[in-house]
């Protein structure tokens, strides 16, 4: 295996849109491109996520960007859609298929609301007669469940919004920038117990959009090229509940397990960790399914700023998704463009650069009946 | 003879919601939920399979009926869900004896975190839900409090 180099970034502030989602995603790869000093013609191959327009995603974009007739895979794999397109091209250049190749996230949502609520309205649907299955009760009986085993507090899990939200204030890609206290987010309107308004991610529109190229000739691109140490995929293995309770954490604590492996590095070595906090209840589970903290303690770190921008290890600088934003297949391209950002010293404001940033870990996952996880390790 | 799922001097016919619950046939019968346990594993599931996902030994299931009473193992309180589904409801992943875990509403019980105890004892219930297309009533499932 060839070490891999991310080369470029771009990402279009999360928000919504008038554009075509495919002159969302062009917008992205220019960006990207122009990050990479690389011209289109040099792309090997194009790897493209996106969940609601799956077929022909990636085609639908090269006819925005050049018909180069390159192969093109396109990807799905729930809210871990985005990540999953960045790995499959991180194999290519990593097993010597392609030198230049792009992946590339998008989805445009509008204002589409409550996930899984059309399938909701249909007759033969048991939504709200046997439980919930949408996303946010399915986070919510998971941030019960830590309440049950540690005693966490519905103010811990509040906190991650109000911190989220502060990071987010200050990235101009951020689609809600707003300054939340404690009490706004508290106050907020419930939507499933223990998660408000302002603990819930949006929904919305986005691109983002990565170059990746070997490690031996990155240098022909940019003077500051990041280093994919780790590129790891897991699925939720059997537990004894996840049938009735889909499981967010097995799949990243084996994610991460691997993940570790792979980087030689261990989460005491972590600089920035960008999680995937759909919910601000999933936030602290991973602050434990990622080895942040021991088993337990997700409720203290909130608690004692160790997440915080100056704290021990800081988490989702970017804003995470409940102020960036979760436009599904971009999410988990933007999470690793935010690492590189952070890595190169660059963070569109001195508010939320993450000093001396050397090693960064993105974490998507998306569950539903089932569920993927991804984790990058990336380092400068 | 009685068609199966209808009860004896009614023309209506009745069906579950999910194929995992058992409707009485006759008098005197409970509806329960039913599934499978693996041989090779233990592990039980709700509703047929041919492969043990937990164990991927195939064909090895013997029949399980599933208590009709269980524990509260966690929760949430939806307040805002798809249109034309009624809010508040505490939908709850319930643990049942035999090692089965079932998603289902609480009901009889204000949705308020204070009436919820995890560990807590209840038992099932059917009610009618819902008409099918073809005028057929549809039974659902839910748990509500043991009483003491």
């Amino acid at each position: 295996m060839r070490e891999v180099a991310v080369i470029g970034v771009g990402m279009i502030r999360f928000g919504r849109y008038d554009k075509s989602v495919w002159e969302l995603a062009r917008d992205a790869i220019l960006e990207a491109l122009q990050d990479a000093g690389v011209e289109f013609k040099k792309v090997e191959a194009l790897y493209s996520g996106n969940m609601y327009r799956t077929n022909l995603s990636g085609q639908q974009i090269l006819q925005q960007i050049g018909l180069t007739g390159i192969p093109v895979v396109n990807v799905v794999n729930a809210c871990a859609t985005g990540s999953t397109a960045v790995r499959e091209a991180y194999l290519a250049v990593a097993m010597g298929l392609h030198d230049i190749v792009v992946a590339v996230g998008s989805e445009q949502m509008g204002k589409m609301g409550l996930l899984g609520a059309d399938a909701a309205r249909r007759e033969e649907s048991v939504e709200g007669i046997l439980g919930s299955g949408l996303m946010p009760a399915i986070f919510s009986t998971a941030g019960v469940e830590h309440m049950r085993k540690y005693g966490t507090t519905i103010e811990q899990f509040a906190k991650v919004s109000v911190k989220n939200h502060k990071y987010g204030y200050y990235n101009p890609r951020s689609q809600y920038r707003v300054l939340l206290s404690l009490e706004d987010v508290l106050n907020s309107r419930m939507i499933s117990y223990p998660n408000t308004l302002y603990m819930c991610c949006p929904t919305g529109d986005g691109a983002a959009a990565v170059v990746l190229a070997p490690m031996s000739r990155a240098r022909e691109f940019t003077s500051k090229p990041v280093k994919i140490a780790a590129s790891v995929l897991t699925t939720d293995p059997y537990t004894d509940r996840v049938f009735a309770l889909p499981d967010p954490n097995t799949m990243t604590r084996n994610a991460a397990k691997l993940a570790y492996e792979q980087a030689g590095v261990g989460p005491e070595d972590l600089d920035l960790v960008e999680l995937h906090d759909c919910f601000a209840t999933a936030e602290i589970l991973h602050y434990e399914n990622l080895g942040l903290c021991p088993e337990g303690e997700g409720g203290r770190l909130i608690d004692e700023g160790e997440t915080e921008i100056d704290g021990r290890i800081p988490v989702n600088i970017s804003g995470g998704l409940l102020s960036l934003g979760h436009p599904i297949g971009a999410t988990g391209v933007s999470k690793i463009c935010e690492c590189v950002w952070q890595l190169r010293g660059e963070a569109q404001t001195p508010d939320r650069q993450v000093p001396d940033c050397k090693v960064a870990l993105a974490h998507t996952i998306g569950l539903a009946s089932g569920g993927a996880c991804t984790i990058h390790i990336l380092v400068r | 003879m009685t068609e199966a799922g209808t009860t004896a001097g009614e023309a209506k016919k009745v069906r579950p919601i999910v194929p995992y619950l058992k409707l009485p046939e006759k008098e005197g019968e409970e509806a329960v939920l039913v599934g499978v346990r693996c041989k090779a594993c233990g592990k039980a599931f709700l509703g047929e399979r041919l492969v043990c996902p937990a164990c991927t030994a195939i064909n090895q299931f013997e029949p399980v009926t599933f208590s009709r009473t269980g524990e509260l193992y966690a929760y949430t309180i939806v307040h805002q869900s798809a249109p034309g589904i009624p809010v508040p409801y505490i939908s709850a992943i319930i643990d049942l004896p035999e090692g089965v875990s079932v998603r289902a509403n609480i009901v009889d019980v204000e949705p308020r975190p204070e009436n919820l105890k995890f560990g807590m004892k209840v038992e099932m219930v059917t009610r009618k839900v819902r008409e099918d297309s073809e005028g057929n009533d549809v039974i659902a499932f839910f748990f509500r409090p043991v009483e003491g």
